[in-house]
């Protein structure tokens, strides 16, 4: 973990309610696909943690969705706006174990950190495919980011509008994968646990406090003992999860 | 401070700074006077469900309830850890559920040479049938208080609650039951609800405000047990600057915890540290152990 200030180069709306900001700074903390960056935006009290997109030296790049104030705030920063952030938190995926044809899930705003992580796995000469899953056809982002990558790239929505009707476990019924990483709703990251045949990593969501493993305000119980999803994860493996929902 | 020497009043507060170790790997901790870690009982707890944290302006609400890996091992392998990063006497809070687990924590880690006090918190908003419960009576205060002090040598400073109808005779009921010191405050109760599935944000629903907004009460309440009681208070609460230690000083804190600022800027309490030179120099105090209640 560093403490860095990055400056915004750019930020943009890519769908409804959906932005991409490109930061550039020290990005030397950021050390596997599927970490975050804590963001202090202010006048809000707690930072804001934010997985990362894309990250290459100098630069790095969040997809974000305004769902409160702080969020909202963010999408209205412009260029050359500095940011106090912490940068790379969290155990991020691990890319060792995929196997030669990895399948990476997304479902809405859990997409981003599975950018990074595709990219990752194409440098160390996998086979990857992505499913992204969007609730309609305006909601889609990130498409062509994944196949200008070389991932075979397929969407599923949930009202039809574009792709595969459904949801991401119907566009996974007749693949054949190695391996499989996701990131998104609770609820679909269960429903892909029970209907997936090999092991796979799913990335976690919890209300934060510090983000870096001090305060145990997003512990989380698993088959190994309580976990912080904020240092500990947000990255756990299939085999250890104690589900709640 | 009741036999303890601090380097300086700098002291990060229990459950915002963990064990010690994490912010070890960021700054040398040495630099700060002491630090008190996570509260600990007599059995390993998780701790409350999630949701656990809130935001608030100037704060935040945060419902952990005590999760720790308990007393044994808390000795066995956070003590260790500890020392390997932390050369000076650490601060160990304890909490219970009855007054049999106060002793048998406190009783343990009286034998333990690297803690140099023991800070009894007597105040957790966040679990039910213990914590803050001691903290709301006179008479649970005091039986606390006489129960430990019968089973360590150590100084014992009583973590009291700002939750009460008056502060000032729960610490005057702890220094007449032989209390060495008071800590205080602990969080104030605190909720926030969720407009949009119009629910509390935290699933235990109310929790502990933390943070800058509760400052002016800690310090108030710090000022108004100096002039009731004789023994050394440490004074908490939304402290997250050089002033705000001297502030807290000046209403007779002897030493400062800093807790919420911790957890938004990890440096926090090293800043404070670094910071206090110019803060001194800029009104004029030459020691700070001479300023102590020097507000009244």
């Amino acid at each position: 973990m560093k403490n860095v200030i990055y400056t915004v180069v750019s930020n943009e709306r890519l769908a409804e309610n959906v932005y991409k900001m490109i930061l550039s700074g020290d990005t030397s903390a950021v050390t596997a696909p599927g970490q975050f960056i804590n963001i202090k935006v202010e006048p809000f009290y707690l930072r804001r943690p934010i997985s990362v997109f894309d990250c290459e030296d100098g630069r790095l790049s969040i997809i974000y969705k305004v769902v409160g104030a702080g969020t909202e705030k963010m999408s209205k920063m412009e260029k050359g706006t500095e940011l106090d952030c912490l940068s790379g938190l969290g155990n991020g995926f691990d890319i060792s174990v995929s196997g030669e044809n990895p399948v990476v899930i997304g479902g809405g705003a859990g997409v981003p950190p599975l950018y990074y992580l595709a990219k990752k796995l194409i440098q160390n000469g996998k086979t990857v495919t992505a499913v992204l899953g969007f609730n309609k056809a305006d909601e889609i982002f990130a498409k062509e980011d994944f196949e200008k990558l070389g991932v075979k790239t397929v969407i599923t929505t949930a009202d039809g509008s574009y792709g595969i009707k459904g949801f991401v476990t119907d566009a996974l019924k007749n693949m054949d994968y190695s391996y499989f990483y996701a990131c998104g709703p609770e609820p679909m990251l269960k429903a892909l646990c029970d209907k997936t045949k090999t092991s796979g990593q799913l990335s976690f969501e919890e209300r934060m406090g510090c983000g870096f493993g001090a305060c145990m305000g997003c512990s989380c119980e698993t088959k190994y003992g309580s976990k912080r999803i904020c240092r500990d994860g947000p990255v756990l493996v299939k085999e250890e999860i104690v589900w709640k929902i | 401070m009741s036999g303890l020497k601090l380097d300086n009043p700098v002291i990060p507060a229990s459950g915002t700074f963990g064990f010690g170790y994490e912010f070890a790997q960021l700054y040398d901790i040495n630099i700060l006077g002491s630090f008190s870690f996570k509260g600990t009982t007599k059995e390993p707890r998780f701790g409350n469900p999630t949701p656990r944290i809130a935001e608030c302006t100037s704060g935040m609400i945060n419902s952990v309830g005590l999760q720790n890996p308990g007393i044994d091992k808390v000795i066995s392998e956070e003590l260790p850890k500890m020392k390997k990063c932390f050369n000076k006497k650490v601060i160990a809070n304890i909490s219970g559920f009855s007054v049999d687990e106060y002793v048998y924590t406190c009783e343990k880690i009286d034998k333990e040479e690297q803690v140099g006090l023991i800070e009894v918190n007597i105040s957790c908003p966040n679990v039910h049938g213990g914590g803050m419960s001691f903290g709301t009576s006179c008479e649970a205060a005091a039986e606390v208080t006489k129960a430990v002090k019968s089973v360590t040598a150590k100084p014992v400073y009583i973590k009291l609650s700002p939750n009460v109808t008056d502060i000032v005779k729960i610490a005057e009921a702890c220094e007449n039951a032989g209390a060495d010191g008071i800590s205080m405050i602990n969080t104030l109760m605190g909720m926030r609800i969720d407009l949009k599935t119009k629910k509390p944000v935290v699933a235990n629903k109310s929790g502990g405000f933390s943070g800058p907004a509760i400052f002016p009460v800690a310090v108030s309440m710090v000022y108004r047990v100096y002039e009731a009681v004789d023994i050394p208070i440490i004074g908490m609460g939304g402290v997250a600057s050089p002033e705000n230690v001297i502030e807290m000083m000046l209403a007779g804190a002897s030493a400062v915890e800093v807790g919420a600022a911790n957890l938004i800027d990890p440096f926090a309490s090293k800043k404070i540290v670094e910071g206090l030179p110019d803060a001194m120099k800029k009104y004029g105090i030459n020691n700070l152990k001479d300023i102590t209640g020097g507000a009244h």
